[in-house]
């Protein structure tokens, strides 16, 4: 009898230690955050994950709209100054302020020898302390995207660094580990607790955040699952409360199951297919002298010799968004109706490869990642045996993506015909426009061009279309550029694959189009 | 004997430089790590310049013999991925896959020896028969199969056992052992059988076949012949000389099942050195294969010598057939 006592006072003390709205959030992901420095890789799983613990000076919304973050207003003070107005009374993990010089310092770090996010700030920009709640940030030309890719640009405090000895985010070239690399001091709602690469990651709510709370959540277990099918049983036996990403063949088992469901959205990375166009001739074809694809009705004919229906039926299973251009809709500038995809038409195509001078086809080599994107290798077998209708021998080689890449990217630029897929980290049809559209050239345009497209009037107005501080007027030159390149043929776009999560059914969170897993908004009941 | 040690160590030196050697070359094509080391804003010219800092340019002959060179200094470098040094990093995944190799070996022995003595007893018996099924399955099936159908009835049907990981893990100074909390213990249960499976049958067929072979011995039937009880003859004579084939194979074969558990690690998200391997190939990161390969390269050397000194201690004929060969 006394025992029993005993247990009954034991269970109760359990239950009361924890408060009732203690609640843990588990979740599983592919790949794992390799780094919690926040600048040593510019990968959108880890500045994802990490943007639940540090935080920028404006934030995204879950439908990706600016709001203001540790910055509470900005003003254009000149087209080449602008003014952020910094939040009082932030403190980072540490107990420290977060004051100007903290933004300073993140600035310089951000674009220090080692990290992989130099982008976010131009090297000529000047940062400028004005008070200790003021910065100004000086470009050397009118800049009206400035900003929007600070949502991952992520403020670290000084003297924390300082005294941890992690000033620059250099770690594999470097003799020792970063102190940054499995510690993290932010201003966001969650501390880091425990980072074992590839083990687990453990957080906890920080009760001393600025801004009010939307979510119930007190801790957050993250844990890397790689193997699609034990990820799946992972979140069906309940170990977990969200799992990403499931393989598009047990979405149906996920959304059967009464304790969990899918969360699908069209995500916004445009997969496409490139062809070598500046070659004199192709390194992987049977043509020798000239290359098909200067062409323009040959480029025209691998189009519509893609039915990108059936595609979209058979190989992503109903789960992707056939693309008339080279960016998503959520993107500025994209899902303009005026864009509409070539036909499927392998009668027309035939005949357009015969007004060419092929009318018995030729062969050509393609390359394609099979580990990279949804069902990517897949993607290609279908463009094979399609393009094999139009009488083209399209000899296929699918290679993982640490092969793959460095044979297609520069300064190799092994191939003839690539699939590849692409993301504007700025959301603005400026960063595809310059980066796969632009001239290759030394200066940075076009270092994602594998094919070489090059319209020097894309350029002239890519330069234009990047100082324009006029909304409308930017917007028109934006889709004067797709007009261009779309006439152009430059790339054969082919659609946006899906976001598919899965989440069990207690639990409400937010996805945002660009895959990020913003703890902000979950509740758990 | 200590000439014998001697011989084996100059031989384990060698074949941990080939192994080192065919690992090095092989790395050639597995990729470029630095495509996977920077997102998609970083320069080609940063890229260059990173490949550069990380000596992927120079000559697989000089990367090579820095590599060595830091090896025999215990010097194992940064990880590319993880950006930590190496030996920390195997040190915290080592407990994991040693605790699990352990458990499914022991369980392969104590599961197996017994299945094995009954067959070999009662050949014709049903149980043998469904015993010998069992062990057909158990050798037929791959593991990652036996895995996922684990998985998938003891996890996600019946809810019994967690599907991935470890569970809470105690610290006992550098070793994290799961093998102490409630959490930890039903986690290894279905790893450690994927794992042990094909060794039970292994050890099961053994044992059986070299049963079958002692029962039919004189002594055996001498023993039958004084009277003996069955039990005295079949555990007493029978097995232990039986046992002799079944340690070396034993210890011969868990150098295998650390090895091998890196698909039991990936189907079960075990976090050892295998998953952690598994992980590094698909990302091109050479310190973390090197070490991975050399470390078991050294695990199969240590264990083979310790298996050789031992059939030395325990079989007294290798001892008498040298001296009987030398008197001659």
């Amino acid at each position: 009898m006394r025992t029993k006592t005993l247990l009954m006072v034991l269970v109760l003390s359990v239950v009361l230690a924890f408060p009732a709205g203690a609640k843990t959030l588990r979740f599983a992901f592919q790949g794992d955050a390799k780094s919690m420095d926040p600048y040593s890789l510019n990968e959108t799983f880890q500045l994802g994950f990490l943007n639940n613990i540090y935080e920028g000076l404006i934030q995204r919304a879950p439908n990706l709209d600016i709001k203001p973050s540790l910055a509470e207003r900005w003003e254009v003070m000149e087209p080449t100054r602008w003014r952020f107005y910094l939040r009082k009374g932030v403190k980072f993990h540490d107990g420290s302020s977060f004051t100007a010089d903290d933004v300073i310092f993140s600035a310089t770090r951000v674009r220090a020898k080692g990290s992989d996010l130099k982008t976010r700030i131009a090297a000529d920009t000047k940062v400028v302390k004005v008070d200790d709640y003021t910065v100004d940030f000086i470009t050397s030309a009118p800049n009206p995207i400035l900003y929007v890719e600070w949502g991952t640009w992520y403020i670290m405090s000084k003297s924390w660094t300082e005294k941890n000895n992690a000033v620059t985010p250099e770690s594999a070239t470097g003799k020792d580990e970063n102190y940054a690399t499995r510690h993290a001091n932010g201003t966001g709602p969650f501390k880091l607790v425990t980072h074992e690469s590839g083990v687990k990651t453990i957080s906890e709510v920080n009760p001393d955040w600025w801004d009010k709370a939307n979510h119930n959540v007190t801790k957050v277990i993250f844990t890397q699952v790689s193997n699609d099918a034990t990820r799946v049983a992972a979140l069906l036996s309940g170990q977990v409360d969200m799992a990403y990403p499931i393989p598009v063949q047990d979405m149906k088992r996920v959304d059967g199951n009464a304790d969990s469901r899918m969360l699908v959205g069209p995500e916004l990375r445009t997969i496409f297919l490139g062809m070598d166009q500046h070659r004199d001739e192709l390194l992987h074809s049977s043509v020798k002298g000239k290359n098909p694809f200067k062409d323009k009705r040959v480029r025209q004919a691998f189009f519509q010799a893609i039915d990108i229906e059936a595609i979209k039926k058979k190989v992503m299973r109903e789960l992707s968004e056939p693309s008339a251009m080279m960016i998503a809709p959520g993107v500025n500038g994209g899902g303009n109706p005026k864009f509409k995809r070539l036909g499927y038409d392998p009668a027309g195509a035939k005949k357009l490869l015969a007004d060419a001078g092929y009318a018995d086809g030729f062969e050509v080599g393609m390359d394609c990642p099979n580990d990279r994107y949804v069902n990517d290798e897949a993607i290609c077998l279908a463009a094979v045996s399609m393009l094999a209708k139009v009488g083209i021998k399209v000899n296929l080689l699918a290679q993982p993506k640490a092969k793959y890449f460095p044979k297609v990217l520069a300064p190799k630029l092994d191939t003839s015909f690539y699939l590849l897929g692409w993301t504007p980290g700025s959301f603005d049809s400026w960063n595809v426009i310059y980066n796969i559209h632009g001239c290759p050239s030394d200066t940075g345009s076009g270092k994602f061009n594998l094919g070489r497209y090059c319209n020097p009037k894309v350029d002239a107005l890519a330069v234009k279309i990047l100082s324009e501080t006029d909304q409308a007027k930017r917007n028109a030159m934006i889709e004067e550029a797709w007009t261009m390149t779309i006439n152009d043929i430059a790339y054969i776009p082919l659609h946006q694959q899906a976001l598919a999560w899965g989440v069990r059914s207690n639990v409400e969170l937010k996805q945002r189009p660009d895959n990020q897993f913003d703890w902000r908004h979950v509740v758990i009941k | 004997m200590p000439a014998l040690i001697i011989r084996r160590i100059i031989q384990s030196v060698i074949v941990m430089l080939t192994v080192a050697v065919v690992a090095f070359t092989l790395f050639r094509y597995v990729g470029d790590p630095v495509s996977q080391m920077v997102g998609q804003e970083t320069t080609i010219a940063e890229r260059e310049q990173l490949r550069e800092d990380l000596g992927l340019n120079d000559p697989i002959i000089v990367q090579f013999a820095r590599f060595a060179l830091n090896t025999v200094q215990g010097k194992f470098g940064i990880s590319f991925r993880l950006g930590r040094p190496v030996n920390e990093l195997f040190a915290e995944r080592l407990p994991a896959t040693l605790e699990l190799s352990l458990v499914a070996a022991l369980f392969s022995l104590v599961v197996g020896i017994p299945m094995g003595v009954y067959t070999g007893l009662y050949p014709d018996r049903v149980l043998s028969k469904v015993f010998q099924t069992i062990s057909l399955i158990g050798i037929s099936l791959p593991t990652f199969l036996i895995g996922i159908l684990l998985i998938l009835f003891f996890g996600v049907l019946l809810s019994w056992l967690p599907t991935f990981g470890r569970g809470d893990v105690i610290q006992l100074g550098w070793w994290s052992t799961g093998l102490l909390t409630a959490s930890g213990l039903k986690a290894i249960v279905m790893p450690a059988f994927t794992l042990g499976m094909f060794q039970l049958t292994l050890i099961m067929r053994l044992v059986r076949s070299e049963m079958m072979e002692v029962l039919r011995t004189d002594y055996i039937k001498f023993a039958r012949a004084r009277g003996l009880t069955n039990r005295a003859v079949n555990f007493g004579h029978a097995l232990k000389n039986t046992l002799v084939p079944v340690i070396t194979i034993t210890g011969l074969q868990l150098g295998s099942i650390i090895a091998f558990a890196i698909i039991t690690e990936t189907v079960f998200q075990w976090p050892g050195m295998g998953l952690l391997f598994l992980q590094s190939i698909q990302f091109a990161d050479v310190p973390v294969m090197s070490t991975y390969l050399i470390l078991i390269a050294f695990f199969f050397v240590v264990i083979n010598l310790i298996v050789d000194i031992l059939y030395h201690v325990v079989d007294p004929r290798l001892r008498f057939d040298k001296s009987v060969v030398s008197s001659h």
